[in-house]
C-alpha cells in the first residue's frame, strides 16, 4: 500500500468535483441540475481544503452552496409559473453549431488563462500558523484597494437591487 | 484530543497497522460517540419537549412508558421504525431520498468542531467559527430538497419559507460570529473559550457593553436557522399541513426530526462556546482547581458545557410554546431591519471598544483598569436589557383586553 493518501484523495474528489459538472449540463430536471451543481462545488472545496487552502475551501462553500445555490434554487422556485409540473429546463430551438463554437470559446480562453498564470511549487506561505492570519494581513495591507473596491461594487449592485425590487409608489396604494 | 486519539489506536492496532487500518481507527474513535450523542440529544430533548410543553399547558404530557413517560421517545422511534416508508408518486425519487440525509449531514458535521471539553474536540480548526457558518447551510438545502422533491404544494411553500429565512438569518447570525471573532482574535473553538476564563464577568457575554446585545442577536438568528418557533414557517402545522416534511413517513421523517433536535443543541453549544464561556464555571477557584488534572477538567468540562447547553435548549422550548407564529413579512421585518442594522452596529462599536480602549489605557496608565470597565458596563447592559425587556413585555401582556377582562387575582 504505497499509494499517497493526498494522491487517492486527489483523485476522489476531482471525481467529485468532474462527473458532476458534466450532469449539470446533461440533466434535464433543472432542479436536478442545481444538486449535480451542490455535488461539483463540494468537490472543488474539497481540492481546496486539500490544497492546504482552508479558508478558501470554506468560503467555497459559504458563498457558493450557503449563498448561490441557495438563491439559485429559491429562483427556480419562486419564479417558474408552475413549480410542481414545469419541470425540464426551457428548450428554444438548439443549435450544435452555435453550442460547439460557444463551447470551444470559453475552453480557448480559460486554458490560455490557466497556461498562462504558470503556477510555481507550493511553498507553504502559511507555515505553521493560520491560512486566515496571512490572508488578513494581505488583505488589509498589499490589496486594500481593490478589497474596498469590491466591497463598495457590492453596496451599489445591493442598493441597485433593492431598488429595483422595491414597489412604486403608486402600486404600494393600489 | 485528535492526537490522544491516533495514540490510544495505535495502542489498540499496534503501531505498525496499515495507514487506512489507522485511519478508520480514529475516524470509529469518534464517528461512534458523536452518533450515540446525536441519538441521546434527540432521546432526551424530544421527551424534555413534550413534558415541557405539557406543563406549559397544564397538561401532564406522556406518563404511561417509563417512569413519568420518560421511555416514550424509544417507544416511536420502534414506531417509525415499522412504518411504511411511503414516496409519493409524482416524486423526484432521487432527491427525495437526499433530502434526509442532506438535512441530516449538515448538522453532524458540525459536531466536528463543538468541543465537549478543553481536549474533547474532534478537530480543532483554526478556522472553526468559519466552518460552522459555513456548513450550517447544508441543512437548508436538504429542506429545500424535500419540500421540492415531495411534488406537493405544502412541502414546496414550506421549502421556500426555509430557503427564505436561511438566507435572511445567515446575516443576522455571520454578523455576531465576526463580532466574536473582533473580540477574541481568533477562529478556533479552544482559544475562543480559553479567552473566556476566570469569574463570571470575564465571559464574552458580558465583556463589552456591546456584546449582550450580540448574544441576543445570535440567539434570535439561531431560532430562525433551526426553525424553532416563533420561526417555525416552513413547518407551520396550522397553514402547510406540516410544511417541507408532509409526505415524509417512517425513518425518513425520523431522520429530520433527529436533525431538528441535533441543529438545536449545536446551536446552543455554540451560543454557550462563544459567549457562555464554555466549559469554564465562572468561578475563578474552582476552574483552576480543575485546570489542573486532565482528567475532571474534561469530566466536569463536558458536564459544564452540556448542562449549559440543555439551559439554552430550554429556553427554546419555552418560547417556543409560548410565542405564536410570525407572519412572513414580519420575519423579514424582523430580521433585514431590526437585527441587520443592530448587528452592524454592535460589530463597530465592540471592534472600536477592542482596538481604543488599551490605547486609552496606555496612556493614562492604568492598563488593569478598562478590561473590569468593559466588564462592567458589560453587567449593567446585560441586566438593563433583560429587566427593561421583562418590565416591556409585562406592560404590553397587561395592557391587552384579555388580561383585562380576565380575572386573573381569584
Amino acid at each position: 500500500m504505497d499509494i499517497d493518501f493526498g494522491t487517492i484523495m486527489f483523485f476522489a474528489l476531482a471525481i467529485v468535483a468532474v462527473v458532476p459538472a458534466f450532469m449539470v449540463v446533461l440533466a434535464r430536471d433543472i432542479v436536478r441540475v442545481a444538486f449535480w451543481l451542490l455535488a461539483s462545488l463540494c468537490g472543488v472545496a474539497g481540492l481546496y481544503i486539500l490544497l492546504g487552502a482552508d479558508f478558501l475551501g470554506l468560503t467555497q462553500v459559504l458563498v457558493y452552496i450557503g449563498g448561490i445555490l441557495v438563491l439559485i434554487l429559491f429562483g427556480i422556485m419562486m419564479t417558474s409559473k408552475d413549480p410542481l409540473h414545469e419541470k425540464a429546463t426551457a428548450s428554444g430551438k438548439r443549435s450544435p453549431v452555435t453550442g460547439l463554437v460557444t463551447g470551444a470559446l470559453v475552453f480557448a480562453v480559460l486554458a490560455a488563462v490557466i497556461v498562462g498564470v504558470g503556477f510555481e511549487e507550493n511553498k507553504g506561505v502559511s507555515g505553521g500558523e493560520p491560512t486566515t492570519t496571512k490572508l488578513g494581513e494581505v488583505l488589509l495591507t498589499d490589496y486594500v484597494l481593490p478589497f474596498e473596491l469590491v466591497s463598495v461594487l457590492l453596496l451599489f449592485v445591493l442598493c441597485g437591487a433593492a431598488y429595483m425590487a422595491r414597489r412604486r409608489r403608486e402600486d404600494a396604494h393600489a | 484530543m485528535s492526537m490522544d486519539t491516533k495514540t490510544l489506536v495505535d495502542w489498540v492496532l499496534g503501531s505498525d497497522a496499515g495507514f487506512w487500518w489507522r485511519f478508520a481507527g480514529v475516524a470509529a474513535a469518534w464517528a461512534l460517540p458523536i452518533t450515540l450523542w446525536v441519538s441521546l440529544v434527540g432521546l432526551i430533548s424530544i421527551w424534555l419537549e413534550r413534558k415541557i410543553s405539557a406543563h406549559i399547558q397544564c397538561r401532564l404530557g406522556p406518563m404511561e412508558v417509563g417512569p413519568h413517560g420518560a421511555l416514550q421517545t424509544i417507544a416511536d422511534g420502534v414506531k417509525l421504525l415499522a412504518k411504511e416508508d411511503l414516496i409519493p408518486d409524482g416524486a423526484d425519487r432521487m432527491l427525495f431520498a437526499l433530502a434526509p440525509i442532506l438535512a441530516f449531514a449538515g448538522t453532524f458535521v458540525s459536531f466536528a468542531v463543538i468541543p465537549f471539553g478543553p481536549d474533547l474536540i474532534i478537530t480543532d480548526l483554526d478556522t472553526g467559527l468559519y466552518f460552522l457558518a459555513a456548513i450550517g447551510s447544508l441543512e437548508a438545502i436538504g429542506v429545500i430538497a424535500a419540500g421540492w422533491a415531495s411534488n406537493n404544494k405544502w412541502a414546496l411553500f414550506g421549502s421556500v419559507r426555509a430557503a427564505t429565512q436561511v438566507v435572511c438569518y445567515e446575516i443576522p447570525m455571520g454578523l455576531a460570529f465576526v463580532t466574536v471573532a473582533a473580540v477574541a482574535g481568533t477562529l478556533s473553538m479552544t482559544e475562543i473559550v480559553e479567552q473566556q476564563n476566570g469569574m463570571l464577568w470575564n465571559w464574552y457575554l458580558f465583556r463589552n457593553p456591546f456584546m449582550p446585545l450580540a448574544f441576543i442577536s445570535y440567539y434570535i438568528a439561531s431560532l430562525a436557522e433551526c426553525k424553532r418557533a416563533p420561526f417555525d414557517l416552513p413547518e407551520a402545522e396550522s397553514e402547510l399541513v406540516s410544511g417541507f416534511h408532509t409526505e415524509y413517513s417512517g425513518m425518513r421523517f425520523a431522520i429530520f426530526f433527529l436533525a431538528e433536535y441535533a441543529a438545536m443543541y449545536v446551536v446552543s453549544a455554540l451560543a454557550v462556546v462563544l459567549f457562555l464561556g464554555g466549559w469554564y464555571t465562572g468561578i475563578a477557584p474552582v476552574d483552576k482547581a480543575l485546570a489542573a488534572s486532565p482528567l475532571w477538567g474534561n469530566v466536569v468540562g463536558a458536564l459544564v458545557i452540556i448542562t449549559k447547553s440543555f439551559a439554552l435548549i430550554f429556553v427554546q422550548m419555552w418560547l417556543r410554546w409560548t410565542l405564536p407564529r410570525v407572519r412572513l413579512d414580519q420575519m423579514m421585518h424582523l430580521c433585514l431591519k431590526v437585527m441587520v442594522p443592530i448587528g452592524m452596529f454592535v460589530l463597530v462599536f465592540a471592534a472600536l471598544w477592542q482596538a481604543l480602549l488599551p490605547y486609552a489605557g496606555a496612556l493614562n496608565g492604568r492598563e488593569a483598569l478598562y478590561p473590569t470597565l468593559g466588564s462592567v458596563t458589560g453587567l449593567v447592559v446585560f441586566l438593563v436589557l433583560v429587566i427593561g425587556g421583562w418590565m416591556w413585555v409585562r406592560g404590553v401582556i397587561r395592557a391587552t383586553t384579555s388580561y383585562k377582562t380576565a380575572n386573573y387575582r381569584t
